[in-house]
């Protein structure tokens, strides 16, 4: 009984972590029907900002929340500006050419960050730096629940909220709203397109930086391909609960996120990986818009 | 429709991400094998990638050995011996590659090479088939030397390091119950974790829970909490030092405190950098250590800060062992033309004092010598004991 609740406890961490990623591909493709494949990439660059800011701000080893904050601050403006950066050079000037072209465009620019990370950052993993110092805050006899798990999850918590808030109670979110649900009409309502695109960008780049972070924090070791794998999983969340679906990205990471984690714990762990890209499959069968993914759902 | 188009994209980004550049840690542009003033060896090894730091430090050692004996009056027979390497990124299909590079470009006598057993046994069916003997630093899986007549090593095999940690545990730290964790995509940690679980059950120790992982994941708590559960004594990870870095943190962030017990895929000061206070304590076999007291050994750890400002790990001092056993055979090889020759200078190899211990090429092309077992402690490690054939 007590693994179980452990292993609940680190599903949900895991899938907490996916979730922040996969809210990035949701939303992108909820307006544009994109699949922006660079978006782990940006996720592996907002770990590296937070990495050399950490060394910037010197804060490698004053573990705090306070050095947390200012790093995960500083990932997260560093990512806006390459999201806002990809859009306007990689996908805006083909916004009017067949979908499957921006689609191997993004692939382009995936390929592109991973390599030239490797070039600049190295191919050699290297030690994210403390800034966050990891306790126990709560035990239920064996079961523990440390501090990074609960950092992620009220991050990702949070973030989900104000991104929440944004889409349904803001002008920004209703233009969004309009714009996914038919671009060119609202265009003729006086909308910026192309302003909003570039701040769904902005805005899903800087959840991708905030998932950086968290992984950094709780698991030191970062690398420019860490996000092809962590990328993928997040994405078959995306599918899972019905991509385009806010709601429905957090649901569908967080079942990957136990999935993974009962899989392992109570099967066999070498086919972590398979069952979970099974899992996805039987879904689809089954949904084919994914867990929330109904037609009539507003879709951002 | 859709996704059918998505997975096969996918699919691409995955075979384009594998197709890779190749980088070259030292240029050969322009050399030709028929130059007589030199004799050109080559190495391949991981320079970059998660285990950058075995190829690294394998390539200082033979750096290190080179520079010595081309810096002597007589040199090799007269000649200078010079170094070719290339880098594999730690993935065996870039080994293949950089080996077939290396003998039908570059045309070398040998090859130094590699650390995992992995990228050894990519590559030592085409040392083989071109004849040009390999002889490998570190690789620990029995199959590497059995692929041919021409692949050597100067290192014990897994069934020997997976029997020491298995007596350790069994006879210093007396525990009954033990946990397996390995890295079921490497040879080396599968045939290690192997031969240990048959000595420790043979020495009455039973094995209370086996787990998996592979080589990139960041997340073993679901394997840990697991482990936990069967309440072992002490848990054998024999798998590389970024993975037990992770490994050990979260292990201790469940409130596992039982000591760790590994192989030298540990031997990397990565390890504690990655797995801070959470490692310490825990013990690995390995191939030699600088906690020693032997003056050949002494000398080399000496000439190796003065060279790279750094202590020299296992996997350097194997390097530069490899370099020594290849320069002694061609001082003994009947002539330096002849790669069956050179191939025969190897095979008898006897008694060799190297940093690492006495080194005896046995009939399976092996080497024959003993394991010490080190306590993580820190940047340093501390010697423990050494346990023979």
């Amino acid at each position: 009984m007590e693994a179980f609740l452990q292993h609940i406890i680190n599903g949900v961490s895991l899938g907490s972590i996916y979730a922040l990623i996969a809210l990035g591909y949701t939303m992108v493709y909820g307006i544009l029907q994109l699949i922006n494949f660079a978006h782990s990439d940006v996720y592996m660059i907002g770990a590296f900002i937070g990495f050399y800011s950490a060394r910037w701000l010197n804060v490698s080893d004053a573990p705090g929340y306070g050095s947390f904050f200012s790093v995960l601050f500083i990932a997260m403006i560093g990512c806006s500006i390459l999201g806002f950066t990809i859009e306007r050079l990689a996908y805006r000037p083909l916004r009017k050419a067949p979908k499957l072209n921006a689609l191997i465009t993004a692939i382009g620019v995936s390929l592109f960050l991973e390599y030239s990370g490797q070039i600049v950052f190295g191919a050699t993993p290297q030690v994210f730096p403390n800034i966050l110092e990891d306790s126990i805050v709560a035990t239920f006899g064996e079961v523990r629940v440390t501090k990074f798990d609960a950092t992620i999850l009220i991050t990702t918590f949070a973030l989900m909220l104000i991104l929440r808030h944004i889409i349904q109670h803001t002008k920004l979110g209703k233009a969004m709203r309009a714009t996914s649900f038919n671009g060119p009409w609202a265009s003729l309502m006086g909308i910026n397109v192309d302003r909003i695109i570039s701040m769904t960008f902005v805005i899903g780049s800087a959840l991708a930086a905030a998932g950086g972070i968290l992984v950094g924090i709780k698991y030191p070791k970062i690398e420019p391909l860490m996000g092809v794998m962590i990328g993928l999983k997040a994405f078959v969340a995306a599918v899972l609960g019905g991509i385009g679906n806010i709601a429905g990205a957090v649901l569908g990471a967080l079942i990957m996120g136990l999935a993974e984690e009962f899989v392992v714990g109570y099967g066999a762990s070498t086919y972590r990986d398979a069952l979970a890209f099974g899992i996805l499959i039987i879904i689809l069968l089954f949904k084919p818009a994914g867990l929330l993914g109904k037609f009539t759902v507003e879709k951002v | 429709m859709l996704i059918k188009t998505l997975l096969s994209l996918t699919a691409l980004t995955l075979t384009l991400t594998s197709c890779t550049k190749k980088q070259e840690a030292e240029n050969s542009a322009g050399t030709t094998a028929a130059e007589s003033s030199e004799i050109l060896v080559g190495e391949y090894g991981s320079m970059t990638g998660g285990e950058a730091t075995f190829g690294i430090s394998t390539h200082q050692g033979i750096m290190l050995a080179f520079k010595e004996v081309n810096s002597s009056p007589e040199k090799l027979k007269g000649k200078t011996l010079k170094l070719l390497s290339l880098d594999d990124q730690g993935k065996p299909e870039e080994a293949a590659t950089a080996v077939t590079k290396l003998i039908t470009q570059d045309k070398v006598m040998a090859i130094i090479g590699e650390v995992a057993s992995s990228r050894s046994l990519a590559a030592a069916p085409i040392s083989q088939q071109y004849k040009v003997p390999m002889i490998s630093p570190s690789s620990t899986n029995p199959k590497v030397t059995e692929v041919g007549d021409f692949i050597f090593r100067v290192c014990f095999i897994d069934p020997f390091q997976g029997t020491v940690m298995a007596k350790f545990a069994a006879e210093n730290l007396k525990v009954k119950k033990v946990a397996i964790m390995r890295d079921v995509k490497s040879d080396y940690s599968v045939g290690l974790a192997n031969y240990f679980k048959e000595t420790f059950t043979k020495m009455g120790g039973s094995i209370v829970s086996e787990q998996t992982y592979v080589s990139n994941d960041i997340d073993f708590k679901a394997q840990l909490t697991s482990i936990k559960t069967s309440k072992p004594d002490a848990i054998f990870i024999p798998g590389y030092y970024t993975e037990v870095g992770l490994i050990a943190r979260q292990a201790r962030g469940l409130g596992l405190k039982v000591p760790l017990l590994g192989g030298d895929g540990w031997d990397s000061s990565k390890l504690f950098e990655i797995g801070k206070d959470s490692i310490v304590g825990s013990y690995f076999s390995n191939h030699y250590t600088t906690d020693t007291t032997d003056p050949r050994a002494k000398d080399f750890i000496a000439a190796f800060k003065k060279e790279f400002n750094a202590v020299p790990d296992g996997l350097a001092a194997l390097g530069y062992d490899a370099a020594k056993v290849l320069i002694d055979a061609m001082k003994r090889s009947k002539s330096l033309t002849s790669s069956t020759d050179l191939r025969d200078a190897i095979a008898s190899t006897k008694d060799f004092a190297g940093v690492t211990g006495m080194i005896t090429v046995n009939e399976q092309r092996n080497a024959t010598k003993s394991a010490v077992v080190v306590k993580v402690a820190g940047d340093n490690n501390t010697f423990v004991t050494t346990i023979n054939p």
